[in-house]
């Protein structure tokens, strides 16, 4: 790993507090989730990672403290780096700001944060689903949410699971 | 699941102007089944007459759950899944996803697969840059491109039908290598495509370049700066057009690709002509790395021996006690993966393909994500599109080169 971003790392740490992870040879900053559109600011204007390669998140169910880690990777195209970053978020009411404001493509990429796992980004100026229907139920990525499946029909349970198939309604 | 909620007014306001809440404009709904919205996009649009003065992507028709399902399934068995994430860019899914699961668990790949790998998804650039010509030229009523493009589209399925049996969803790229060797019809089958395919390139571009109805379609529409490009997270040729020579290739380069010599074409304008311009010169390059990746294809093996990770080969299992167990944990339990994450690119002929893989110690993936090129490149539309005319968005969707099985995975 290159001493600059390892500076880099350090500078964002001293300013904003929190912890690094590492594997496989990528350092990852923990970074406080209410600070992080700060961090976002000074990622970009100072430190000078102009482009913002993905934002996704993980949920820990059911651990509840944080319960979420909301990752980001940065990368600066002049300077050739790749900054990685996690912001945790409790599992009840989860949010933290958007950075919508300094990295566009920010917007839908949150937006598909918020489908999947139910994270608010406060400030967001359009938080709406983007992958699931508008009226959708649940978020999807979510652990506790379970991967629906279709039982399979043999002729000794064939009305017993008939009857509790789900039907269109009339 | 079944319970449906109202969408009030209010919640949607903002997506349009006010003039259109007072009748002045018209709301027109494109899509999401219109043959030039490539897929399943539709389109809100806000017209004034002609002019198009809102635009509003309405995704997620193509969304099947494949980070969710990959979720449920063992790494090696997550792979087929990828392949139906972007269906022009098949290898490179699985080329993209196998990288990250390299990482993650540190294995090594023999140089032999490396350099396969490298010709199948240069191969695969073209056959997907050959798609993206035909229909972007259909689109702005340029028939006949389509079908000498899909002609020579063609010879490249039928190189991946010869190495892996199957045309598109190949599944060929395995963690730790490839899943066989190449077959030895293999390399005069790509010296022979490589032998006509400069020519044809030469002839698409004498179909088009200077054809005064295609420059009239394309010049000066759909523009954007180097900047707002970065900042908008463009990426591929449709971030080059502007100027950025970003390509995850040279960025950071993976199996193999620093020991090629090949150039990363850029062009400034940003326009639909220049993202043209440059997909023609992706395919010229490709063809330079492909020669380079045949002339010196090591010998040796094409997978890694670690059989923790990889099945050890057929013949030994009649005879080794020890190949017989690993074939046998790997098939029924699959391999462990440790605790972490890892972020892995590579350049898919629409621009950066990323794959963050979190592991938790067990034989399944806890978290996938895909950072798909199409999707952020189809984000910017909206600010490419304001005052153009209802005609030139069709060239600029064309131009930007989605595939909404990569948006909507």
């Amino acid at each position: 790993m290159s001493d600059v971003l390892q500076t880099y790392q350090q500078r964002l740490l001293e300013t904003f507090g929190g912890s690094t992870s590492e594997h496989a040879g990528e350092v990852t900053i923990i970074l406080p989730a209410e600070k992080i559109l700060e961090a976002a600011r000074m990622i970009h204007d100072e430190l000078g990672f102009d482009f913002l390669a993905c934002i996704t998140a993980v949920d820990y169910w059911p651990e509840e403290n944080p319960r979420f880690h909301v990752a980001y990777v940065f990368r600066s195209l002049a300077q050739k780096l790749t900054l990685q970053a996690r912001a945790p978020v409790p599992g009840i009411e989860p949010s933290l700001p958007s950075i919508e404001s300094v990295y566009k493509n920010a917007n839908w990429q949150e937006r598909e944060v918020y489908d999947m796992f139910g994270i608010r980004f406060e400030g967001h100026p359009d938080l709406r689903r983007i992958l699931m229907p508008a009226d959708w139920v649940g978020h999807p990525q979510r652990k506790d949410y379970p991967l629906g499946y279709e039982e399979p029909q043999y002729s000794f349970n064939f009305d017993e699971i008939k009857a509790r198939k789900p039907a269109p309604k009339e | 699941m079944t319970q449906i909620q109202e969408v009030t007014l209010d919640e949607i306001r903002h997506l349009v102007s006010d003039r259109a809440l007072a009748g002045e404009t018209m709301l027109l709904n494109m899509g999401p089944q219109h043959p030039s919205t490539h897929g399943v996009l539709r389109l809100l649009l806000e017209l004034d007459g002609e002019t198009i003065i809102n635009c509003i992507p309405d995704i997620g028709f193509l969304h099947t759950g494949i980070e969710k399902n990959m979720e449920a399934k063992t790494y090696q068995k997550a792979e087929v899944m990828t392949d139906r994430m972007d269906y022009m860019n098949t290898v490179g899914n699985n080329f993209t996803y196998c990288l990250a699961i390299e990482k993650l668990v540190g294995l090594d790949v023999p140089p032999r697969a490396q350099a396969i790998r490298v010709i199948l998804a240069e191969l695969t650039r073209i056959q997907s840059h050959l798609v993206w010509l035909g229909t972007a030229a259909l689109d702005v009523a340029a028939m006949s491109v389509f079908l000498y493009c899909f002609r020579e589209r063609e010879q490249i399925l039928d190189i991946m039908e010869l190495v892996s049996g199957q045309r598109m969803m190949t599944t060929y790229i395995r963690p730790g290598g490839v899943w066989r060797d190449v077959p030895v019809e293999f390399e005069s089958a790509v010296r022979d495509f490589l032998k006509i395919i400069p020519r044809r390139i030469d002839e698409y571009e004498s179909l088009l370049s200077k054809n005064p109805l295609f420059l009239d379609r394309t010049l000066g529409i759909g523009k954007i700066s180097a900047e707002e490009a970065i900042n908008w997270g463009l990426t591929g040729a449709t971030l080059r057009a502007s100027g950025p020579d970003y390509d995850v290739r040279k960025f950071a380069p993976y199996s193999g690709y620093e020991q090629y010599d090949f150039d990363i074409p850029t062009r400034t304008e940003g326009d639909v002509y220049a993202r043209y311009i440059l997909h023609i010169e992706e395919m010229r390059q490709s063809i330079r790395i492909i020669q380079q990746a045949l002339d010196k294809l090591p010998l040796g093996p094409v997978r890694s021996n670690n059989y923790k990770f990889v099945p050890p080969p057929r013949s030994e299992i009649g005879t080794s006690m020890e190949a017989l167990i690993h074939h046998f944990k790997l098939w029924t339990e699959g391999f462990n993966a440790p605790k972490g994450s890892v972020y892995v690119a590579t350049e898919s002929p629409r621009g950066e393909l990323g794959c963050f893989l979190e592991g938790d110690g067990g034989p399944k993936p806890y978290r996938v994500h895909f950072r798909a090129p199409s999707f952020d490149n189809l984000q910017v539309l909206p600010k490419l599109a304001k005052g153009h005319f209802v005609a030139d968005l069709i060239a600029i969707i064309g131009s930007i080169d989605i595939v909404l099985g990569d948006i909507d995975r």
